[in-house]
Protein backbone atom coordinates (compact mmCIF):
# COMPACT_ATOMS: atom_id res chain seq x y z
CA UNK A 1 0.00 0.00 0.00
CA UNK A 2 1.06 3.31 -0.80
CA UNK A 3 0.87 6.48 1.94
CA UNK A 4 1.50 10.10 2.09
CA UNK A 5 3.02 10.67 5.73
CA UNK A 6 3.12 14.03 6.90
CA UNK A 7 5.09 14.07 9.65
CA UNK A 8 5.96 16.30 12.32
CA UNK A 9 9.82 17.47 12.21
CA UNK A 10 11.63 19.52 15.18
CA UNK A 11 14.94 19.55 15.79
CA UNK A 12 14.80 19.75 19.45
CA UNK A 13 12.85 22.06 21.85
CA UNK A 14 14.33 25.42 20.86
CA UNK A 15 13.11 25.00 17.22
CA UNK A 16 9.81 25.98 15.80
CA UNK A 17 8.93 22.69 13.82
CA UNK A 18 6.66 21.86 11.19
CA UNK A 19 5.29 19.14 8.62
CA UNK A 20 7.33 17.12 6.44
CA UNK A 21 5.49 14.95 3.87
CA UNK A 22 7.26 11.79 2.75
CA UNK A 23 5.81 8.50 0.22
CA UNK A 24 5.84 5.49 2.08
CA UNK A 25 5.05 2.11 0.49
CA UNK A 26 3.64 -0.17 3.77
CA UNK A 27 2.35 -4.10 3.81
CA UNK A 28 -1.45 -4.00 5.72
CA UNK A 29 0.08 -6.64 8.25
CA UNK A 30 2.77 -4.19 9.38
CA UNK A 31 2.55 -2.54 12.72
CA UNK A 32 2.66 1.30 12.67
CA UNK A 33 5.61 1.68 14.27
CA UNK A 34 7.10 -0.94 11.59
CA UNK A 35 5.77 1.30 9.20
CA UNK A 36 7.38 3.88 10.53
CA UNK A 37 11.10 2.27 10.68
CA UNK A 38 10.55 1.40 7.08
CA UNK A 39 10.49 5.14 6.80
CA UNK A 40 13.27 5.65 8.64
CA UNK A 41 15.63 2.66 6.82
CA UNK A 42 14.65 4.92 2.88
CA UNK A 43 15.57 8.31 5.51
CA UNK A 44 18.61 6.56 6.28
CA UNK A 45 19.59 5.51 2.89
CA UNK A 46 19.48 9.05 1.55
CA UNK A 47 21.31 9.99 4.28
CA UNK A 48 18.97 12.08 6.09
CA UNK A 49 17.87 12.25 9.45
CA UNK A 50 15.75 9.49 10.59
CA UNK A 51 12.39 10.19 12.71
CA UNK A 52 12.96 10.36 16.01
CA UNK A 53 10.22 8.61 17.93
CA UNK A 54 10.28 6.39 20.83
CA UNK A 55 9.47 2.92 20.93
CA UNK A 56 10.60 -0.20 23.35
CA UNK A 57 8.07 -3.09 24.01
CA UNK A 58 5.96 -2.98 21.06
CA UNK A 59 3.46 -5.10 22.61
CA UNK A 60 1.57 -2.38 23.90
CA UNK A 61 2.63 -2.34 28.02
CA UNK A 62 5.83 -0.08 28.14
CA UNK A 63 3.65 2.92 26.75
CA UNK A 64 6.63 4.89 24.90
CA UNK A 65 5.28 4.41 21.12
CA UNK A 66 3.35 7.88 21.82
CA UNK A 67 2.32 9.79 18.46
CA UNK A 68 -1.18 11.36 17.22
CA UNK A 69 -2.31 9.78 14.31
CA UNK A 70 -4.93 11.67 12.07
CA UNK A 71 -5.66 14.24 15.34
CA UNK A 72 -6.34 11.22 17.59
CA UNK A 73 -3.26 9.77 20.30
CA UNK A 74 -2.68 5.95 19.30
CA UNK A 75 -4.36 6.44 15.79
CA UNK A 76 -7.96 5.87 14.99
CA UNK A 77 -8.70 2.74 17.18
CA UNK A 78 -9.44 3.00 20.56
CA UNK A 79 -8.02 0.39 23.20
CA UNK A 80 -4.82 0.31 21.80
CA UNK A 81 -0.96 1.76 21.50
CA UNK A 82 0.45 2.48 18.21
CA UNK A 83 2.24 -0.32 18.17
CA UNK A 84 -0.66 -2.08 18.45
CA UNK A 85 -2.04 -0.39 15.44
CA UNK A 86 -1.90 -2.20 12.02
CA UNK A 87 -1.89 -0.96 8.60
CA UNK A 88 -4.78 -2.88 7.43
CA UNK A 89 -6.80 -0.02 9.21
CA UNK A 90 -5.51 2.56 6.63
CA UNK A 91 -6.30 2.44 3.25
CA UNK A 92 -4.18 2.76 0.12
CA UNK A 93 -3.30 6.37 -0.92
CA UNK A 94 -4.11 7.60 2.77
CA UNK A 95 -2.82 10.47 3.59
CA UNK A 96 -2.06 10.04 7.48
CA UNK A 97 -0.94 12.69 9.93
CA UNK A 98 1.71 12.07 12.64
CA UNK A 99 2.27 14.83 15.62
CA UNK A 100 3.67 14.78 18.71
CA UNK A 101 1.94 14.83 21.85
CA UNK A 102 0.93 18.77 22.90
CA UNK A 103 1.02 20.20 26.09
CA UNK A 104 2.77 22.28 27.83
CA UNK A 105 4.10 20.13 30.33
CA UNK A 106 5.38 17.68 27.80
CA UNK A 107 7.46 19.33 25.95
CA UNK A 108 8.82 18.42 22.18
CA UNK A 109 12.82 16.54 22.67
CA UNK A 110 12.83 15.86 19.06
CA UNK A 111 10.91 15.17 16.12
CA UNK A 112 7.59 13.12 17.90
CA UNK A 113 9.68 12.65 20.88
CA UNK A 114 8.30 14.33 24.38
CA UNK A 115 10.02 14.87 27.68
CA UNK A 116 7.14 13.10 30.28
CA UNK A 117 9.73 13.22 33.12
CA UNK A 118 6.38 15.80 34.42
CA UNK A 119 4.66 12.00 35.26
CA UNK A 120 7.82 10.72 36.94
CA UNK A 121 7.44 13.98 39.58
CA UNK A 122 3.53 12.95 39.82
CA UNK A 123 4.81 9.31 40.79
CA UNK A 124 7.15 10.69 42.94
CA UNK A 125 5.09 12.89 45.26
CA UNK A 126 2.95 10.16 46.24
CA UNK A 127 2.72 7.36 43.59
CA UNK A 128 3.86 4.21 45.76
CA UNK A 129 3.81 2.66 48.92
CA UNK A 130 6.30 3.14 51.62
CA UNK A 131 5.68 0.56 54.47
CA UNK A 132 7.19 -2.55 54.09
CA UNK A 133 4.75 -5.09 52.96
CA UNK A 134 7.01 -8.34 53.76
CA UNK A 135 7.20 -11.12 51.61
CA UNK A 136 4.84 -12.79 49.55
CA UNK A 137 1.45 -13.27 51.90
CA UNK A 138 -1.11 -16.04 51.80
CA UNK A 139 -3.43 -15.81 49.22
CA UNK A 140 -6.85 -14.59 51.23
CA UNK A 141 -4.74 -13.39 54.33
CA UNK A 142 -6.28 -9.85 53.68
CA UNK A 143 -9.83 -10.46 51.94
CA UNK A 144 -10.72 -7.77 49.05
CA UNK A 145 -13.65 -8.09 47.67
CA UNK A 146 -13.55 -9.37 43.62
CA UNK A 147 -14.78 -6.08 42.52
CA UNK A 148 -12.30 -3.55 44.58
CA UNK A 149 -9.50 -5.85 43.27
CA UNK A 150 -11.43 -5.26 39.80
CA UNK A 151 -10.93 -1.52 40.27
CA UNK A 152 -7.88 -1.12 41.42
CA UNK A 153 -5.88 -3.42 38.84
CA UNK A 154 -8.28 -1.30 36.20
CA UNK A 155 -6.48 1.34 37.16
CA UNK A 156 -3.01 -0.32 37.73
CA UNK A 157 -3.37 -0.80 34.31
CA UNK A 158 -1.94 2.84 33.04
CA UNK A 159 0.98 2.54 31.11
CA UNK A 160 1.77 6.28 31.78
CA UNK A 161 1.99 7.19 28.28
CA UNK A 162 0.41 10.29 28.54
CA UNK A 163 -2.83 9.86 25.83
CA UNK A 164 -4.88 11.67 28.31
CA UNK A 165 -2.97 14.92 28.56
CA UNK A 166 -2.44 14.65 24.82
CA UNK A 167 -6.21 14.06 23.83
CA UNK A 168 -7.53 16.35 26.73
CA UNK A 169 -8.16 20.00 25.60
CA UNK A 170 -6.65 21.74 28.47
CA UNK A 171 -3.74 19.10 28.98
CA UNK A 172 -4.83 17.87 31.79
CA UNK A 173 -3.17 15.07 33.71
CA UNK A 174 -6.00 14.09 36.17
CA UNK A 175 -6.71 10.76 34.15
CA UNK A 176 -3.55 9.86 34.49
CA UNK A 177 -2.78 10.74 38.32
CA UNK A 178 -6.38 9.81 39.38
CA UNK A 179 -5.57 5.98 37.91
CA UNK A 180 -2.60 6.19 40.35
CA UNK A 181 -3.60 7.19 43.24
CA UNK A 182 -7.00 4.96 42.80
CA UNK A 183 -5.40 1.86 42.61
CA UNK A 184 -3.05 2.57 45.44
CA UNK A 185 -6.39 3.96 47.61
CA UNK A 186 -8.40 0.95 46.87
CA UNK A 187 -5.79 -1.32 48.22
CA UNK A 188 -5.11 -1.79 52.12
CA UNK A 189 -1.62 -1.36 51.80
CA UNK A 190 -2.03 2.09 49.79
CA UNK A 191 -5.04 3.21 52.02
CA UNK A 192 -2.18 4.18 54.82
CA UNK A 193 -1.08 6.89 52.96
CA UNK A 194 -3.67 8.22 51.19
CA UNK A 195 -4.15 11.29 53.47
CA UNK A 196 -1.28 12.81 51.76
CA UNK A 197 -1.07 10.75 48.51
CA UNK A 198 -3.86 12.41 47.00
CA UNK A 199 -2.46 16.35 48.70
CA UNK A 200 0.71 15.94 47.41
CA UNK A 201 0.46 14.35 43.82
CA UNK A 202 -2.30 17.42 42.49
CA UNK A 203 0.19 19.85 44.32
CA UNK A 204 2.62 18.54 42.03
CA UNK A 205 0.23 17.86 38.71
CA UNK A 206 -0.20 21.82 39.20
CA UNK A 207 2.87 22.80 39.43
CA UNK A 208 4.02 21.21 36.39
CA UNK A 209 1.38 23.03 34.61
CA UNK A 210 -0.95 20.22 33.71
CA UNK A 211 -4.21 22.44 32.90
CA UNK A 212 -7.89 21.51 35.05
CA UNK A 213 -10.06 18.77 34.32
CA UNK A 214 -13.53 19.86 32.88
CA UNK A 215 -15.18 16.35 32.46
CA UNK A 216 -15.32 16.34 28.97
CA UNK A 217 -13.78 12.75 28.74
CA UNK A 218 -11.70 12.80 25.53
CA UNK A 219 -8.82 11.36 28.40
CA UNK A 220 -11.30 8.24 28.83
CA UNK A 221 -12.04 8.18 24.59
CA UNK A 222 -8.10 7.68 23.88
CA UNK A 223 -6.76 6.37 26.62
CA UNK A 224 -4.86 2.71 25.02
CA UNK A 225 -5.93 0.78 28.59
CA UNK A 226 -9.68 2.12 28.49
CA UNK A 227 -9.36 3.71 32.01
CA UNK A 228 -12.31 5.54 32.86
CA UNK A 229 -12.83 8.93 34.07
CA UNK A 230 -15.05 7.14 37.59
CA UNK A 231 -11.10 7.25 38.33
CA UNK A 232 -11.51 11.51 38.21
CA UNK A 233 -14.57 11.10 40.92
CA UNK A 234 -12.55 8.89 43.15
CA UNK A 235 -9.53 11.67 43.43
CA UNK A 236 -11.78 14.23 43.61
CA UNK A 237 -13.14 12.82 46.52
CA UNK A 238 -9.43 11.54 47.81
CA UNK A 239 -8.26 14.76 47.40
CA UNK A 240 -10.88 16.82 49.38
CA UNK A 241 -10.72 14.22 52.17
CA UNK A 242 -7.26 14.38 51.79
CA UNK A 243 -6.79 18.38 52.60
CA UNK A 244 -9.97 18.51 54.66
CA UNK A 245 -9.33 15.48 56.77
CA UNK A 246 -5.57 14.81 56.83
CA UNK A 247 -2.88 16.72 59.16
CA UNK B 1 -5.11 28.82 57.16
CA UNK B 2 -2.35 28.46 54.19
CA UNK B 3 -3.69 25.13 53.14
CA UNK B 4 -7.27 26.74 52.78
CA UNK B 5 -5.90 29.10 50.79
CA UNK B 6 -3.86 26.36 49.06
CA UNK B 7 -6.72 24.52 48.49
CA UNK B 8 -8.93 26.84 46.76
CA UNK B 9 -6.12 27.61 44.22
CA UNK B 10 -4.94 24.34 43.39
CA UNK B 11 -7.00 22.73 40.30
CA UNK B 12 -8.91 20.70 42.17
CA UNK B 13 -10.25 23.54 44.67
CA UNK B 14 -10.77 25.49 41.68
CA UNK B 15 -12.66 23.44 39.90
CA UNK B 16 -15.00 22.66 42.88
CA UNK B 17 -15.58 26.13 43.20
CA UNK B 18 -17.02 25.94 39.48
CA UNK B 19 -19.29 22.76 40.43
CA UNK B 20 -20.54 24.63 43.91
CA UNK B 21 -21.28 27.74 42.88
CA UNK B 22 -22.87 26.01 39.51
CA UNK B 23 -24.94 24.00 41.51
CA UNK B 24 -26.75 26.53 43.43
CA UNK B 25 -27.63 28.96 40.07
CA UNK B 26 -29.17 25.19 38.84
CA UNK B 27 -31.00 25.73 41.57
CA UNK B 28 -31.85 29.08 41.25
CA UNK B 29 -32.76 28.62 38.20
CA UNK B 30 -35.89 26.72 38.81
CA UNK B 31 -37.01 28.95 41.50
CA UNK B 32 -36.88 31.87 39.32
CA UNK B 33 -38.77 29.78 36.79
CA UNK B 34 -41.52 28.87 39.05
CA UNK B 35 -41.54 32.34 40.24
CA UNK B 36 -41.64 34.12 36.30
CA UNK B 37 -44.57 31.13 34.97
CA UNK B 38 -46.41 33.61 36.41
CA UNK B 39 -46.13 35.86 33.62
CA UNK B 40 -48.58 33.63 32.12
CA UNK B 41 -51.60 34.18 34.36
CA UNK B 42 -53.94 36.45 32.63
CA UNK B 43 -54.70 38.66 34.90
CA UNK B 44 -52.96 41.86 34.21
CA UNK B 45 -49.93 41.36 36.27
CA UNK B 46 -51.76 41.34 39.45
CA UNK B 47 -50.13 37.99 40.42
CA UNK B 48 -46.88 38.51 39.15
CA UNK B 49 -46.99 42.03 40.51
CA UNK B 50 -47.63 41.46 43.94
CA UNK B 51 -45.02 38.18 43.41
CA UNK B 52 -42.48 40.56 42.43
CA UNK B 53 -43.21 43.31 45.58
CA UNK B 54 -42.60 40.11 47.72
CA UNK B 55 -39.52 39.30 46.05
CA UNK B 56 -37.91 42.86 46.77
CA UNK B 57 -39.11 43.42 49.91
CA UNK B 58 -38.59 39.92 51.47
CA UNK B 59 -35.05 40.57 53.68
CA UNK B 60 -34.30 37.00 53.52
CA UNK B 61 -34.67 36.59 49.71
CA UNK B 62 -32.48 39.79 49.18
CA UNK B 63 -29.99 37.94 51.34
CA UNK B 64 -30.10 35.20 49.20
CA UNK B 65 -29.98 37.82 45.99
CA UNK B 66 -26.56 39.23 46.93
CA UNK B 67 -25.30 35.68 47.39
CA UNK B 68 -27.04 34.52 43.69
CA UNK B 69 -24.90 37.73 42.01
CA UNK B 70 -21.49 36.91 44.00
CA UNK B 71 -22.00 33.84 42.75
CA UNK B 72 -22.73 34.04 39.36
CA UNK B 73 -19.76 36.72 39.42
CA UNK B 74 -17.60 33.93 40.96
CA UNK B 75 -18.23 31.18 38.57
CA UNK B 76 -17.79 33.68 35.72
CA UNK B 77 -14.73 35.11 36.97
CA UNK B 78 -13.13 31.60 37.75
CA UNK B 79 -14.24 29.93 34.67
CA UNK B 80 -12.58 32.90 32.85
CA UNK B 81 -9.50 32.02 34.69
CA UNK B 82 -9.68 28.26 34.26
CA UNK B 83 -9.88 28.79 30.69
CA UNK B 84 -6.95 30.82 30.06
CA UNK B 85 -5.02 28.34 32.57
CA UNK B 86 -6.15 25.39 30.24
CA UNK B 87 -5.14 27.55 27.09
CA UNK B 88 -2.04 28.09 28.40
CA UNK B 89 -1.30 24.60 29.55
CA UNK B 90 -2.47 23.03 26.09
CA UNK B 91 0.38 25.81 24.35
CA UNK B 92 -0.80 24.20 21.07
CA UNK B 93 -3.17 22.25 19.12
CA UNK B 94 -3.40 19.95 16.42
CA UNK B 95 -3.30 20.22 12.87
CA UNK B 96 -5.83 17.40 12.58
CA UNK B 97 -8.85 17.54 14.82
CA UNK B 98 -10.10 14.91 16.30
CA UNK B 99 -12.73 12.79 15.83
CA UNK B 100 -12.96 11.03 19.09
CA UNK B 101 -16.86 11.10 20.69
CA UNK B 102 -16.61 13.81 23.23
CA UNK B 103 -19.93 16.48 23.12
CA UNK B 104 -19.67 19.45 21.83
CA UNK B 105 -20.93 21.77 24.80
CA UNK B 106 -18.13 19.95 27.02
CA UNK B 107 -15.61 21.26 24.83
CA UNK B 108 -17.21 25.29 24.43
CA UNK B 109 -18.08 25.44 28.17
CA UNK B 110 -15.97 29.24 28.34
CA UNK B 111 -17.43 30.19 25.01
CA UNK B 112 -21.31 29.12 26.01
CA UNK B 113 -20.64 30.56 29.49
CA UNK B 114 -19.51 33.88 28.07
CA UNK B 115 -22.35 34.28 26.07
CA UNK B 116 -24.79 33.73 29.13
CA UNK B 117 -22.77 36.12 30.72
CA UNK B 118 -23.32 38.22 28.14
CA UNK B 119 -27.42 37.41 28.07
CA UNK B 120 -27.63 37.99 31.43
CA UNK B 121 -26.17 41.82 31.23
CA UNK B 122 -29.00 42.58 28.68
CA UNK B 123 -31.92 40.49 30.88
CA UNK B 124 -30.60 42.35 34.15
CA UNK B 125 -29.71 45.68 31.65
CA UNK B 126 -34.01 45.81 31.14
CA UNK B 127 -35.35 44.33 33.80
CA UNK B 128 -33.43 44.44 37.58
CA UNK B 129 -31.28 47.36 36.66
CA UNK B 130 -34.59 49.59 35.47
CA UNK B 131 -36.54 48.15 38.60
CA UNK B 132 -33.60 49.41 40.50
CA UNK B 133 -33.36 52.80 39.11
CA UNK B 134 -37.41 53.34 39.49
CA UNK B 135 -37.61 54.24 36.31
CA UNK B 136 -40.77 51.19 36.12
CA UNK B 137 -44.45 52.66 36.67
CA UNK B 138 -46.34 52.18 39.83
CA UNK B 139 -49.69 49.95 40.13
CA UNK B 140 -52.24 49.54 42.16
CA UNK B 141 -53.47 45.83 43.25
CA UNK B 142 -56.46 45.54 44.60
CA UNK B 143 -55.97 44.19 48.40
CA UNK B 144 -52.92 46.16 48.55
CA UNK B 145 -52.34 49.54 51.19
CA UNK B 146 -49.92 50.89 48.50
CA UNK B 147 -48.93 50.91 45.07
CA UNK B 148 -46.57 48.47 43.46
CA UNK B 149 -44.07 48.64 40.68
CA UNK B 150 -45.53 47.34 37.28
CA UNK B 151 -42.79 44.82 36.62
CA UNK B 152 -45.43 42.78 34.40
CA UNK B 153 -46.11 45.75 31.66
CA UNK B 154 -42.52 46.46 31.18
CA UNK B 155 -41.83 42.70 30.49
CA UNK B 156 -44.56 42.48 28.39
CA UNK B 157 -43.77 45.68 26.52
CA UNK B 158 -40.14 44.00 26.23
CA UNK B 159 -41.33 40.74 24.84
CA UNK B 160 -43.50 42.51 21.84
CA UNK B 161 -40.07 43.33 20.43
CA UNK B 162 -38.99 40.80 18.55
CA UNK B 163 -35.52 41.34 18.66
CA UNK B 164 -35.65 40.97 22.31
CA UNK B 165 -37.59 37.83 22.19
CA UNK B 166 -35.05 36.24 19.33
CA UNK B 167 -32.26 37.16 22.15
CA UNK B 168 -33.97 35.69 24.69
CA UNK B 169 -34.18 32.24 22.67
CA UNK B 170 -30.97 32.40 21.74
CA UNK B 171 -29.45 33.10 25.45
CA UNK B 172 -31.74 30.19 26.46
CA UNK B 173 -30.51 27.45 24.18
CA UNK B 174 -26.78 28.35 24.97
CA UNK B 175 -28.12 28.50 28.50
CA UNK B 176 -29.49 24.52 27.86
CA UNK B 177 -25.89 23.61 25.88
CA UNK B 178 -24.34 24.58 29.33
CA UNK B 179 -26.36 23.05 31.26
CA UNK B 180 -26.32 19.86 29.12
CA UNK B 181 -22.54 19.47 30.31
CA UNK B 182 -22.47 21.07 33.32
CA UNK B 183 -25.59 19.53 35.37
CA UNK B 184 -23.59 16.00 35.30
CA UNK B 185 -19.98 17.49 35.29
CA UNK B 186 -20.68 18.86 38.63
CA UNK B 187 -21.27 15.88 40.23
CA UNK B 188 -17.94 14.33 38.50
CA UNK B 189 -16.19 17.20 39.82
CA UNK B 190 -17.65 16.46 43.62
CA UNK B 191 -16.61 13.20 43.59
CA UNK B 192 -19.98 11.96 43.25
CA UNK B 193 -20.00 9.31 40.58
CA UNK B 194 -21.31 5.68 41.88
CA UNK B 195 -22.31 3.14 39.00
CA UNK B 196 -26.31 3.20 40.19
CA UNK B 197 -26.92 7.06 40.57
CA UNK B 198 -24.43 7.92 37.56
CA UNK B 199 -26.92 7.80 35.35
CA UNK B 200 -29.68 8.31 36.82
CA UNK B 201 -27.96 12.03 37.36
CA UNK B 202 -26.68 12.60 33.63
CA UNK B 203 -30.39 11.41 32.49
CA UNK B 204 -31.77 14.41 35.18
CA UNK B 205 -29.11 16.36 33.68
CA UNK B 206 -30.50 16.18 30.26
CA UNK B 207 -33.70 16.36 31.24
CA UNK B 208 -33.17 19.77 32.99
CA UNK B 209 -31.09 20.90 30.36
CA UNK B 210 -34.24 20.83 28.79
CA UNK B 211 -37.19 21.47 30.38
CA UNK B 212 -35.52 24.27 32.36
CA UNK B 213 -34.59 26.84 29.23
CA UNK B 214 -37.95 25.73 27.45
CA UNK B 215 -40.20 26.49 30.42
CA UNK B 216 -38.24 30.36 30.13
CA UNK B 217 -38.51 30.20 26.50
CA UNK B 218 -42.38 29.59 26.64
CA UNK B 219 -42.34 32.62 28.27
CA UNK B 220 -41.64 35.67 26.04
CA UNK B 221 -42.76 33.38 23.19
CA UNK B 222 -46.50 33.36 24.65
CA UNK B 223 -46.65 37.29 25.35
CA UNK B 224 -45.19 37.83 21.72
CA UNK B 225 -48.02 35.28 19.91
CA UNK B 226 -50.36 34.98 22.53
CA UNK B 227 -50.71 37.96 24.81
CA UNK B 228 -49.76 40.84 22.36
Amino acid sequence: MKLKLKVWRQQNNKDKGGFQTYDVVAEEHMSFLEMMDVLNESLIAKQETPVAFEHDCREGICGSCNMVINGRPHGPNSGTTTCQLHMRFFKDGDTIVVEPWRSRAFPVIKDLVVNRSSFDRIIQAGGYISVNTGGTPDGNSIPIEKDVAGEAMDAATCIGCGACVAACPNGSAMLFTAAKVSHLALMPQGKVESNRRAKNMVATMDKEGFGMCSNIGACEAECPKEISIDHIARLNREYVGSVFGGA
Amino acid sequence: MKWLINFFTSSIGRKLIMSLTGLFLILFLVIHLLGNLQLLVDDGGVSFNAYAYMMTHNPLIKVVAYGNYIFIVLHAVMGLILWAKNRAAKGSTYAVKSNAKVTWASKNMALLGTLILAFIFIHMGDFWWKMKMDVVPYVTIEGMDHQVKDLYSKVSHTFNNPYMVAAYIVGLATLSFHLWHGFQSAFQTLGLNHPKYSPIIGGLGKAYAVIVPLGFAIIPLYHFFVMK
